[in-house]
Protein backbone atom coordinates (compact mmCIF):
# COMPACT_ATOMS: atom_id res chain seq x y z
CA UNK A 1 0.00 0.00 0.00
CA UNK A 2 1.52 3.27 -1.24
CA UNK A 3 -0.93 6.04 -0.07
CA UNK A 4 -3.74 4.03 1.35
CA UNK A 5 -6.91 5.75 -0.21
CA UNK A 6 -10.08 4.11 -1.12
CA UNK A 7 -9.19 3.95 -4.55
CA UNK A 8 -5.88 2.36 -3.84
CA UNK A 9 -7.51 -0.09 -1.40
CA UNK A 10 -9.76 -1.53 -3.67
CA UNK A 11 -7.74 -1.80 -6.53
CA UNK A 12 -5.09 -3.86 -3.94
CA UNK A 13 -8.19 -5.73 -2.55
CA UNK A 14 -8.39 -7.28 -6.60
CA UNK A 15 -11.72 -5.27 -7.02
CA UNK A 16 -12.70 -3.73 -10.05
CA UNK A 17 -12.87 -0.11 -9.38
CA UNK A 18 -14.96 3.03 -10.12
CA UNK A 19 -14.24 6.45 -10.54
CA UNK A 20 -16.59 9.33 -11.20
CA UNK A 21 -15.69 12.99 -12.96
CA UNK A 22 -16.76 16.47 -12.20
CA UNK A 23 -16.29 19.37 -13.41
CA UNK A 24 -15.62 22.51 -11.15
CA UNK A 25 -17.84 25.34 -12.12
CA UNK A 26 -17.68 28.80 -14.10
CA UNK A 27 -18.05 30.23 -10.61
CA UNK A 28 -17.79 29.97 -6.83
CA UNK A 29 -21.08 28.13 -6.46
CA UNK A 30 -20.16 24.61 -5.68
CA UNK A 31 -24.28 23.92 -4.53
CA UNK A 32 -24.72 21.33 -8.04
CA UNK A 33 -20.98 19.86 -7.68
CA UNK A 34 -22.08 18.92 -4.05
CA UNK A 35 -25.49 17.81 -5.33
CA UNK A 36 -23.78 15.25 -7.78
CA UNK A 37 -21.07 14.34 -5.82
CA UNK A 38 -23.44 13.28 -2.67
CA UNK A 39 -25.38 11.48 -5.78
CA UNK A 40 -22.66 9.36 -6.47
CA UNK A 41 -21.55 8.52 -3.01
CA UNK A 42 -22.07 4.75 -2.98
CA UNK A 43 -21.44 4.36 -6.35
CA UNK A 44 -17.79 5.48 -6.88
CA UNK A 45 -14.88 5.14 -5.30
CA UNK A 46 -13.05 8.60 -6.35
CA UNK A 47 -14.12 11.38 -8.29
CA UNK A 48 -11.92 13.10 -10.44
CA UNK A 49 -12.15 16.98 -10.43
CA UNK A 50 -11.07 18.67 -13.43
CA UNK A 51 -8.12 21.51 -13.92
CA UNK A 52 -9.65 23.95 -15.54
CA UNK A 53 -10.98 21.68 -18.33
CA UNK A 54 -10.20 22.86 -22.28
CA UNK A 55 -8.40 25.56 -20.98
CA UNK A 56 -12.13 27.30 -19.32
CA UNK A 57 -11.59 28.87 -16.05
CA UNK A 58 -13.19 27.53 -13.03
CA UNK A 59 -13.07 26.66 -9.78
CA UNK A 60 -9.39 24.85 -9.02
CA UNK A 61 -9.23 21.31 -8.75
CA UNK A 62 -8.20 21.62 -5.46
CA UNK A 63 -10.44 23.96 -3.63
CA UNK A 64 -13.06 21.27 -4.95
CA UNK A 65 -10.95 18.51 -3.64
CA UNK A 66 -10.89 20.04 -0.09
CA UNK A 67 -14.98 20.34 -0.43
CA UNK A 68 -15.23 17.30 -1.40
CA UNK A 69 -12.89 15.90 1.73
CA UNK A 70 -15.35 18.00 4.00
CA UNK A 71 -18.30 15.61 2.85
CA UNK A 72 -16.79 12.69 3.57
CA UNK A 73 -15.45 11.97 0.19
CA UNK A 74 -12.19 10.95 -2.60
CA UNK A 75 -11.20 13.31 -4.61
CA UNK A 76 -8.72 12.49 -7.32
CA UNK A 77 -7.14 15.93 -7.56
CA UNK A 78 -6.38 16.63 -11.59
CA UNK A 79 -3.29 18.95 -12.20
CA UNK A 80 -2.14 20.20 -15.41
CA UNK A 81 0.92 21.55 -16.25
CA UNK A 82 -0.08 24.24 -18.50
CA UNK A 83 -0.54 26.57 -16.20
CA UNK A 84 2.09 26.73 -13.36
CA UNK A 85 5.34 26.77 -13.74
CA UNK A 86 7.10 23.99 -10.88
CA UNK A 87 7.21 26.34 -8.41
CA UNK A 88 3.38 26.25 -8.37
CA UNK A 89 2.91 22.80 -9.33
CA UNK A 90 5.20 21.61 -6.11
CA UNK A 91 3.32 24.23 -3.96
CA UNK A 92 -0.03 23.34 -4.71
CA UNK A 93 0.36 19.60 -4.27
CA UNK A 94 1.58 20.23 -0.66
CA UNK A 95 -1.18 22.33 -0.19
CA UNK A 96 -3.51 19.28 -1.90
CA UNK A 97 -1.91 17.00 0.46
CA UNK A 98 -2.18 19.71 3.60
CA UNK A 99 -6.49 19.43 2.92
CA UNK A 100 -6.28 15.80 2.89
CA UNK A 101 -5.97 14.92 -1.01
CA UNK A 102 -4.43 11.18 -1.29
CA UNK A 103 -5.04 10.69 -5.34
CA UNK A 104 -3.44 13.19 -8.04
CA UNK A 105 -3.68 13.02 -11.63
CA UNK A 106 -0.66 14.40 -13.47
CA UNK A 107 -1.62 15.44 -17.33
CA UNK A 108 -0.41 17.52 -20.01
CA UNK A 109 -3.88 20.22 -20.24
CA UNK A 110 -5.59 20.90 -23.45
CA UNK A 111 -4.19 23.47 -24.77
CA UNK A 112 -5.01 27.14 -24.03
CA UNK A 113 -6.45 27.84 -27.45
CA UNK A 114 -9.39 25.84 -26.78
CA UNK A 115 -10.87 27.98 -23.51
CA UNK A 116 -11.96 31.26 -22.82
CA UNK A 117 -8.79 32.77 -22.61
CA UNK A 118 -6.95 31.94 -25.71
CA UNK A 119 -4.77 35.26 -25.61
CA UNK A 120 -3.44 32.63 -22.54
CA UNK A 121 0.85 31.84 -22.11
CA UNK A 122 0.83 28.42 -21.76
CA UNK A 123 3.23 27.89 -19.02
CA UNK A 124 4.46 24.31 -19.72
CA UNK A 125 7.70 25.11 -18.17
CA UNK A 126 7.79 21.07 -17.34
CA UNK A 127 5.55 18.34 -19.14
CA UNK A 128 3.51 15.56 -17.28
CA UNK A 129 6.02 12.89 -17.46
CA UNK A 130 8.25 15.37 -15.37
CA UNK A 131 5.35 15.90 -13.10
CA UNK A 132 4.85 12.25 -12.58
CA UNK A 133 8.68 12.25 -11.46
CA UNK A 134 8.48 15.23 -9.28
CA UNK A 135 5.68 14.21 -7.37
CA UNK A 136 7.30 11.07 -6.94
CA UNK A 137 10.56 12.35 -5.64
CA UNK A 138 8.67 14.88 -3.80
CA UNK A 139 7.09 11.14 -1.89
CA UNK A 140 9.49 8.70 -1.89
CA UNK A 141 13.01 10.61 -1.50
CA UNK A 142 11.66 13.60 -0.06
CA UNK A 143 13.28 16.40 -2.65
CA UNK A 144 11.99 18.99 -4.92
CA UNK A 145 12.54 19.34 -8.58
CA UNK A 146 15.61 21.64 -7.64
CA UNK A 147 17.18 19.02 -5.02
CA UNK A 148 16.34 20.92 -1.75
CA UNK A 149 14.92 18.73 0.87
CA UNK A 150 11.41 19.16 2.27
CA UNK A 151 11.27 20.20 5.73
CA UNK A 152 8.71 17.23 6.70
CA UNK A 153 8.31 14.17 4.65
CA UNK A 154 4.96 13.91 2.80
CA UNK A 155 1.83 12.47 3.14
CA UNK A 156 2.00 9.58 0.90
CA UNK A 157 -0.05 10.07 -2.34
CA UNK A 158 -1.68 7.43 -4.87
CA UNK A 159 -0.03 9.39 -8.30
CA UNK A 160 -2.09 8.92 -11.55
CA UNK A 161 -1.68 9.33 -15.20
CA UNK A 162 -3.39 9.56 -18.24
CA UNK A 163 -2.66 7.84 -21.53
CA UNK A 164 -4.96 8.06 -25.00
CA UNK A 165 -4.13 4.49 -26.80
CA UNK A 166 -6.43 6.61 -29.45
CA UNK A 167 -3.32 9.48 -30.08
CA UNK A 168 -1.16 8.72 -32.39
CA UNK A 169 1.50 7.20 -33.38
CA UNK A 170 0.17 4.46 -32.04
CA UNK A 171 3.10 2.60 -31.34
CA UNK A 172 4.40 4.84 -29.23
CA UNK A 173 1.43 4.74 -26.81
CA UNK A 174 2.57 1.62 -24.94
CA UNK A 175 6.41 3.44 -25.07
CA UNK A 176 4.80 6.59 -23.29
CA UNK A 177 2.69 4.27 -20.57
CA UNK A 178 5.80 2.69 -19.70
CA UNK A 179 7.74 5.73 -19.17
CA UNK A 180 5.06 7.44 -17.22
CA UNK A 181 5.04 4.06 -15.17
CA UNK A 182 9.33 4.47 -14.82
CA UNK A 183 8.69 8.09 -13.92
CA UNK A 184 6.29 6.81 -11.38
CA UNK A 185 2.84 6.54 -12.13
CA UNK A 186 0.82 3.79 -9.84
CA UNK A 187 -2.38 4.17 -11.60
CA UNK A 188 -3.37 5.52 -15.23
CA UNK A 189 -6.66 6.53 -16.40
CA UNK A 190 -7.55 6.27 -20.10
CA UNK A 191 -9.19 8.81 -22.42
CA UNK A 192 -12.81 7.79 -23.63
CA UNK A 193 -13.02 4.63 -25.31
CA UNK A 194 -15.48 3.82 -28.25
CA UNK A 195 -13.45 2.28 -30.40
CA UNK A 196 -13.09 -1.26 -28.65
CA UNK A 197 -11.40 -2.79 -30.89
CA UNK A 198 -8.15 -0.19 -30.89
CA UNK A 199 -8.24 -0.48 -27.20
CA UNK A 200 -8.40 -4.29 -26.76
CA UNK A 201 -4.80 -4.38 -29.37
CA UNK A 202 -2.90 -1.87 -27.50
CA UNK A 203 -3.93 -3.70 -24.32
CA UNK A 204 -2.53 -6.62 -25.85
CA UNK A 205 0.60 -4.84 -26.38
CA UNK A 206 0.58 -3.67 -22.51
CA UNK A 207 0.12 -7.43 -21.43
CA UNK A 208 3.12 -8.53 -23.76
CA UNK A 209 5.40 -6.05 -21.77
CA UNK A 210 3.41 -6.99 -18.54
CA UNK A 211 2.79 -3.36 -17.92
CA UNK A 212 -0.95 -4.17 -16.27
CA UNK A 213 1.35 -5.46 -13.74
CA UNK A 214 3.40 -2.57 -12.85
CA UNK A 215 0.18 0.13 -13.29
CA UNK A 216 -3.30 0.06 -12.43
CA UNK A 217 -5.47 0.61 -15.57
CA UNK A 218 -8.97 2.49 -15.38
CA UNK A 219 -9.97 2.49 -18.72
CA UNK A 220 -12.28 5.51 -19.77
CA UNK A 221 -15.74 5.77 -20.33
CA UNK A 222 -18.60 8.30 -21.43
CA UNK A 223 -22.42 8.15 -21.70
CA UNK A 224 -23.43 10.03 -25.22
CA UNK A 225 -26.37 11.73 -24.93
CA UNK A 226 -27.59 12.31 -28.18
CA UNK A 227 -26.33 12.05 -32.16
CA UNK A 228 -25.11 15.48 -32.06
CA UNK A 229 -22.95 15.39 -28.75
CA UNK A 230 -21.02 11.82 -30.28
CA UNK A 231 -20.50 13.69 -33.83
CA UNK A 232 -19.30 17.01 -31.77
CA UNK A 233 -16.42 14.76 -29.69
CA UNK A 234 -15.68 12.72 -33.32
CA UNK A 235 -14.90 16.22 -35.13
CA UNK A 236 -14.05 18.51 -32.33
CA UNK A 237 -12.27 16.74 -29.22
CA UNK A 238 -8.34 16.38 -29.84
CA UNK A 239 -7.52 12.69 -28.71
CA UNK A 240 -11.14 10.81 -28.71
CA UNK A 241 -12.06 8.52 -31.75
CA UNK A 242 -15.64 7.55 -32.65
CA UNK A 243 -16.21 4.67 -35.00
CA UNK A 244 -18.30 5.41 -37.56
CA UNK A 245 -20.37 2.15 -36.51
CA UNK A 246 -21.15 3.81 -33.72
CA UNK A 247 -22.29 6.85 -34.93
CA UNK A 248 -25.17 4.53 -37.02
CA UNK A 249 -26.06 2.32 -33.87
CA UNK A 250 -26.87 5.70 -32.72
CA UNK A 251 -28.54 7.25 -35.73
CA UNK A 252 -30.27 3.66 -35.91
CA UNK A 253 -31.79 4.33 -32.37
CA UNK A 254 -34.84 5.53 -31.79
CA UNK A 255 -34.36 6.72 -28.17
CA UNK A 256 -30.49 8.30 -28.30
CA UNK A 257 -29.92 9.00 -24.70
CA UNK A 258 -31.05 5.60 -23.98
CA UNK A 259 -28.74 3.49 -26.47
CA UNK A 260 -25.87 6.00 -25.27
CA UNK A 261 -26.20 4.25 -21.80
CA UNK A 262 -26.57 1.16 -23.32
CA UNK A 263 -23.43 1.55 -25.45
CA UNK A 264 -21.54 2.85 -22.14
CA UNK A 265 -22.71 0.01 -20.18
CA UNK A 266 -21.51 -2.86 -22.80
CA UNK A 267 -18.16 -1.09 -22.68
CA UNK A 268 -17.62 -1.52 -19.06
CA UNK A 269 -18.79 -4.97 -19.14
CA UNK A 270 -16.17 -5.43 -22.02
CA UNK A 271 -13.78 -3.54 -20.15
CA UNK A 272 -14.41 -6.28 -16.89
CA UNK A 273 -13.34 -8.98 -19.18
CA UNK A 274 -10.08 -7.98 -21.12
CA UNK A 275 -7.22 -8.61 -18.52
CA UNK A 276 -5.19 -6.26 -17.25
CA UNK A 277 -8.26 -3.94 -16.89
CA UNK A 278 -8.42 -2.30 -12.74
CA UNK A 279 -11.51 -0.81 -13.25
CA UNK A 280 -13.11 2.00 -14.85
CA UNK A 281 -13.03 5.73 -14.84
CA UNK A 282 -17.03 6.90 -15.86
CA UNK A 283 -17.13 10.50 -17.16
CA UNK A 284 -20.28 12.12 -17.25
CA UNK A 285 -19.91 15.50 -17.37
CA UNK A 286 -22.84 17.62 -17.61
CA UNK A 287 -24.99 14.32 -17.31
CA UNK A 288 -23.69 12.95 -14.04
CA UNK A 289 -26.82 11.90 -12.60
CA UNK A 290 -26.71 9.11 -14.52
CA UNK A 291 -23.73 7.26 -12.62
CA UNK A 292 -25.58 5.81 -10.36
CA UNK A 293 -27.42 3.91 -12.94
CA UNK A 294 -24.53 3.06 -15.16
CA UNK A 295 -22.27 1.28 -12.31
CA UNK A 296 -25.64 -0.57 -11.36
CA UNK A 297 -26.54 -1.84 -14.46
CA UNK A 298 -22.88 -2.63 -15.20
CA UNK A 299 -22.77 -4.87 -12.47
CA UNK A 300 -20.92 -2.95 -9.96
CA UNK A 301 -22.99 -2.19 -7.32
CA UNK A 302 -22.61 -2.73 -4.40
CA UNK A 303 -19.32 -1.31 -4.40
CA UNK A 304 -16.50 -3.23 -2.21
CA UNK A 305 -16.54 -2.08 1.33
CA UNK A 306 -13.00 -0.88 2.41
CA UNK B 1 17.23 33.85 -40.12
CA UNK B 2 14.90 36.52 -38.54
CA UNK B 3 11.49 36.37 -39.94
CA UNK B 4 9.57 39.42 -39.31
CA UNK B 5 5.66 41.01 -41.25
CA UNK B 6 4.46 44.29 -41.49
CA UNK B 7 2.24 45.61 -39.23
CA UNK B 8 -1.09 46.98 -40.36
CA UNK B 9 -1.47 49.99 -42.08
CA UNK B 10 -3.98 51.17 -40.08
CA UNK B 11 -1.77 50.98 -37.26
CA UNK B 12 0.95 52.34 -38.79
CA UNK B 13 -0.69 55.34 -39.91
CA UNK B 14 -2.02 55.95 -35.86
CA UNK B 15 1.57 56.16 -34.73
CA UNK B 16 2.22 59.10 -36.72
CA UNK B 17 1.50 62.67 -36.34
CA UNK B 18 0.81 64.70 -38.85
CA UNK B 19 3.22 67.11 -39.59
CA UNK B 20 6.52 64.96 -38.80
CA UNK B 21 9.19 64.15 -41.56
CA UNK B 22 9.70 60.44 -41.29
CA UNK B 23 12.28 58.47 -43.03
CA UNK B 24 11.52 54.50 -43.58
CA UNK B 25 14.47 53.11 -43.04
CA UNK B 26 14.80 49.19 -44.49
CA UNK B 27 17.22 46.90 -42.99
CA UNK B 28 19.17 45.06 -45.70
CA UNK B 29 19.53 41.64 -44.48
CA UNK B 30 17.17 38.86 -42.91
CA UNK B 31 13.84 41.44 -43.26
CA UNK B 32 14.43 41.69 -46.70
CA UNK B 33 14.97 38.17 -47.57
CA UNK B 34 11.69 37.59 -46.05
CA UNK B 35 10.25 40.44 -48.17
CA UNK B 36 8.97 42.39 -45.15
CA UNK B 37 11.84 45.39 -44.39
CA UNK B 38 13.80 45.64 -47.58
CA UNK B 39 14.53 48.63 -49.71
CA UNK B 40 11.08 47.62 -51.77
CA UNK B 41 8.82 47.72 -49.03
CA UNK B 42 10.23 50.67 -47.22
CA UNK B 43 9.56 52.66 -50.64
CA UNK B 44 5.83 50.89 -50.96
CA UNK B 45 5.40 51.61 -47.23
CA UNK B 46 7.01 55.32 -47.84
CA UNK B 47 4.60 55.85 -50.84
CA UNK B 48 1.35 54.72 -49.04
CA UNK B 49 2.26 57.35 -46.14
CA UNK B 50 2.50 60.48 -48.85
CA UNK B 51 -0.71 59.24 -50.52
CA UNK B 52 -2.47 59.16 -47.32
CA UNK B 53 -1.06 61.87 -46.42
CA UNK B 54 -2.04 63.64 -49.57
CA UNK B 55 -5.54 62.75 -49.23
CA UNK B 56 -5.70 63.75 -45.47
CA UNK B 57 -4.14 66.87 -46.29
CA UNK B 58 -0.85 66.26 -44.26
CA UNK B 59 1.90 68.88 -44.21
CA UNK B 60 4.75 65.57 -43.25
CA UNK B 61 6.11 63.46 -45.45
CA UNK B 62 8.24 59.98 -45.69
CA UNK B 63 11.25 59.02 -47.43
CA UNK B 64 12.96 55.70 -47.33
CA UNK B 65 16.68 54.11 -47.56
CA UNK B 66 17.80 51.17 -46.34
CA UNK B 67 21.05 50.27 -44.66
CA UNK B 68 22.99 46.91 -44.78
CA UNK B 69 22.08 46.16 -41.18
CA UNK B 70 19.79 48.25 -38.30
CA UNK B 71 21.92 46.38 -35.83
CA UNK B 72 25.60 47.27 -36.08
CA UNK B 73 26.99 50.30 -34.97
CA UNK B 74 29.16 50.61 -37.73
CA UNK B 75 25.79 50.60 -40.56
CA UNK B 76 24.03 53.39 -38.37
CA UNK B 77 27.14 55.70 -38.05
CA UNK B 78 27.88 55.77 -41.95
CA UNK B 79 23.75 57.33 -42.14
CA UNK B 80 24.07 59.24 -39.12
CA UNK B 81 23.86 62.70 -40.04
CA UNK B 82 21.37 61.95 -42.60
CA UNK B 83 19.27 60.39 -40.03
CA UNK B 84 19.35 63.20 -37.63
CA UNK B 85 17.37 65.14 -39.98
CA UNK B 86 14.24 63.44 -39.60
CA UNK B 87 11.41 63.73 -36.95
CA UNK B 88 11.28 60.17 -36.86
CA UNK B 89 12.49 56.89 -38.21
CA UNK B 90 9.76 54.25 -38.81
CA UNK B 91 12.19 51.08 -38.68
CA UNK B 92 11.67 48.31 -40.95
CA UNK B 93 14.13 46.21 -39.00
CA UNK B 94 13.66 43.60 -36.22
CA UNK B 95 12.67 44.08 -32.44
CA UNK B 96 16.64 44.03 -32.37
CA UNK B 97 17.45 46.98 -35.22
CA UNK B 98 15.14 49.34 -33.87
CA UNK B 99 16.25 48.94 -30.41
CA UNK B 100 20.43 49.09 -31.65
CA UNK B 101 18.88 52.12 -33.48
CA UNK B 102 17.66 53.93 -30.20
CA UNK B 103 20.88 52.96 -28.45
CA UNK B 104 23.47 54.51 -30.85
CA UNK B 105 21.44 57.62 -31.19
CA UNK B 106 19.27 58.34 -28.03
CA UNK B 107 18.49 61.40 -29.58
CA UNK B 108 16.41 59.72 -32.67
CA UNK B 109 12.82 58.84 -32.05
CA UNK B 110 12.71 54.98 -33.97
CA UNK B 111 8.98 53.32 -34.23
CA UNK B 112 8.83 49.56 -35.02
CA UNK B 113 6.84 48.96 -38.44
CA UNK B 114 7.54 45.61 -38.31
CA UNK B 115 6.28 43.03 -35.76
CA UNK B 116 9.05 40.43 -35.47
CA UNK B 117 7.94 37.31 -35.65
CA UNK B 118 10.47 34.52 -34.94
CA UNK B 119 13.59 32.75 -36.59
CA UNK B 120 13.51 30.43 -39.19
CA UNK B 121 13.34 29.72 -42.72
CA UNK B 122 11.26 30.03 -45.78
CA UNK B 123 9.70 26.41 -46.53
CA UNK B 124 8.21 27.75 -50.04
CA UNK B 125 7.91 30.80 -52.21
CA UNK B 126 5.73 33.21 -49.88
CA UNK B 127 6.05 30.81 -46.81
CA UNK B 128 8.09 31.51 -43.81
CA UNK B 129 8.13 28.92 -40.71
CA UNK B 130 9.75 29.26 -37.61
CA UNK B 131 12.27 26.43 -36.28
CA UNK B 132 14.05 28.47 -33.32
CA UNK B 133 13.08 29.57 -30.15
CA UNK B 134 16.46 30.50 -28.91
CA UNK B 135 15.86 28.95 -25.76
CA UNK B 136 19.80 28.56 -24.90
CA UNK B 137 20.29 25.14 -24.27
CA UNK B 138 20.11 23.44 -27.65
CA UNK B 139 18.49 19.48 -27.90
CA UNK B 140 18.00 18.87 -31.17
CA UNK B 141 20.93 15.69 -30.66
CA UNK B 142 18.02 14.20 -28.49
CA UNK B 143 15.69 14.44 -31.12
CA UNK B 144 17.33 13.91 -34.00
CA UNK B 145 17.12 17.71 -35.47
CA UNK B 146 13.36 18.51 -35.17
CA UNK B 147 12.99 20.66 -32.42
CA UNK B 148 10.39 19.91 -29.99
CA UNK B 149 10.60 23.08 -27.46
CA UNK B 150 9.63 25.59 -31.05
CA UNK B 151 7.28 22.96 -32.62
CA UNK B 152 5.27 21.23 -30.14
CA UNK B 153 2.70 23.88 -29.40
CA UNK B 154 3.33 22.86 -25.50
CA UNK B 155 7.28 22.33 -25.78
CA UNK B 156 6.97 18.48 -24.53
CA UNK B 157 10.52 16.56 -23.94
CA UNK B 158 9.04 13.57 -23.45
CA UNK B 159 6.93 12.19 -26.44
CA UNK B 160 3.36 13.12 -27.68
CA UNK B 161 0.98 14.54 -25.91
CA UNK B 162 -2.82 12.72 -25.68
CA UNK B 163 -3.72 15.19 -29.18
CA UNK B 164 -1.60 14.35 -31.67
CA UNK B 165 -3.94 12.18 -34.06
CA UNK B 166 -2.65 11.27 -37.71
CA UNK B 167 0.51 13.33 -37.74
CA UNK B 168 -1.23 16.67 -36.32
CA UNK B 169 -1.06 18.84 -33.13
CA UNK B 170 -4.06 19.29 -31.49
CA UNK B 171 -3.81 22.96 -31.87
CA UNK B 172 -5.07 22.35 -35.79
CA UNK B 173 -4.64 19.95 -38.71
CA UNK B 174 -2.67 22.68 -40.58
CA UNK B 175 0.29 21.81 -37.71
CA UNK B 176 2.48 19.02 -37.89
CA UNK B 177 2.68 17.16 -34.62
CA UNK B 178 6.44 18.08 -33.62
CA UNK B 179 6.45 14.66 -31.92
CA UNK B 180 5.07 12.45 -34.40
CA UNK B 181 7.34 13.93 -36.91
CA UNK B 182 10.74 12.88 -34.10
CA UNK B 183 8.89 9.90 -33.46
CA UNK B 184 8.99 8.74 -36.90
CA UNK B 185 12.49 9.83 -37.88
CA UNK B 186 14.12 8.20 -35.04
CA UNK B 187 12.14 5.14 -36.14
CA UNK B 188 13.60 5.28 -39.25
CA UNK B 189 16.83 6.18 -37.91
CA UNK B 190 16.55 3.23 -35.46
CA UNK B 191 17.25 5.24 -32.33
CA UNK B 192 13.43 5.10 -31.06
CA UNK B 193 15.42 4.47 -27.69
CA UNK B 194 16.35 7.61 -26.78
CA UNK B 195 12.89 8.25 -25.98
CA UNK B 196 12.48 5.99 -22.93
CA UNK B 197 14.84 7.71 -20.88
CA UNK B 198 12.54 10.05 -18.84
CA UNK B 199 13.82 14.01 -19.50
CA UNK B 200 14.51 15.68 -16.93
CA UNK B 201 12.78 19.26 -16.30
CA UNK B 202 14.20 22.12 -18.20
CA UNK B 203 16.69 24.67 -17.20
CA UNK B 204 14.85 28.06 -18.44
CA UNK B 205 17.23 30.08 -17.28
CA UNK B 206 19.02 29.88 -20.05
CA UNK B 207 16.42 31.27 -22.26
CA UNK B 208 14.54 34.68 -21.57
CA UNK B 209 13.61 33.52 -18.83
CA UNK B 210 16.63 34.39 -16.76
CA UNK B 211 16.80 38.43 -18.54
CA UNK B 212 18.37 39.33 -21.29
CA UNK B 213 21.70 37.26 -22.41
CA UNK B 214 24.50 38.61 -23.02
CA UNK B 215 27.76 36.29 -24.53
CA UNK B 216 31.04 37.79 -23.48
CA UNK B 217 34.10 35.84 -25.43
CA UNK B 218 37.26 37.00 -23.83
CA UNK B 219 39.59 35.30 -26.96
CA UNK B 220 37.49 37.86 -29.69
CA UNK B 221 36.92 41.04 -27.18
CA UNK B 222 39.64 43.99 -28.67
CA UNK B 223 42.92 43.88 -26.01
CA UNK B 224 43.15 47.67 -25.52
CA UNK B 225 46.38 47.23 -23.17
CA UNK B 226 47.07 48.31 -19.92
S1 LIG C 1 -0.06 17.24 -30.55
FE1 LIG C 1 2.16 17.00 -30.79
S2 LIG C 1 2.93 19.06 -31.26
FE2 LIG C 1 0.84 19.30 -30.51
S3 LIG C 1 1.09 19.70 -28.33
FE3 LIG C 1 0.80 17.48 -28.51
S4 LIG C 1 2.86 16.62 -28.71
FE4 LIG C 1 3.03 18.83 -29.03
Amino acid sequence: MIAGSKLEKVIAGGHFAVTGELGPPKSADLTQLRHHAEAMRRHVEAYNLTDNQTAIVRTSSIACGAVLIQMGLEPVIQMTVRDRNRICLQSDLLGAVALGAKNVLCLSGDHQKFGNEPAAKGVFDIDSMQLIKALKDMRDAGKFIGGEALEHPLEKVFIGAVENPFADPFAYRVDRLEKKINAGANFIQTQCIFDLERFKKWMELVRERGLHKRVAILGGVTPIKSLGAARYMKNNVSGITIPDELIARLQGAENKKAEGLKICIETIQQLKEIEGVAGVHIMAIAWEEVVPEIVERAGLYPRPPV
Amino acid sequence: MIIAERKPLEQILAMLSPDQKIAVLGCGTCVTVCMAGGQKEAEELAALINIYRKKEKQPGSAEAFTIERQCEFEFIDQVAERLKSYDLILSLACGVGVQTMVERMPELLVIPGLNTKSMGYPVAQGVWVERCLGCGDCVLELTQGICPITRCAKSLLNGPCGGSAEGKCEIGKEVDCAWHLIHDRLARLGRLAILAAVQPPKDWSSSHHGGPRTIVREDVKIDRGE
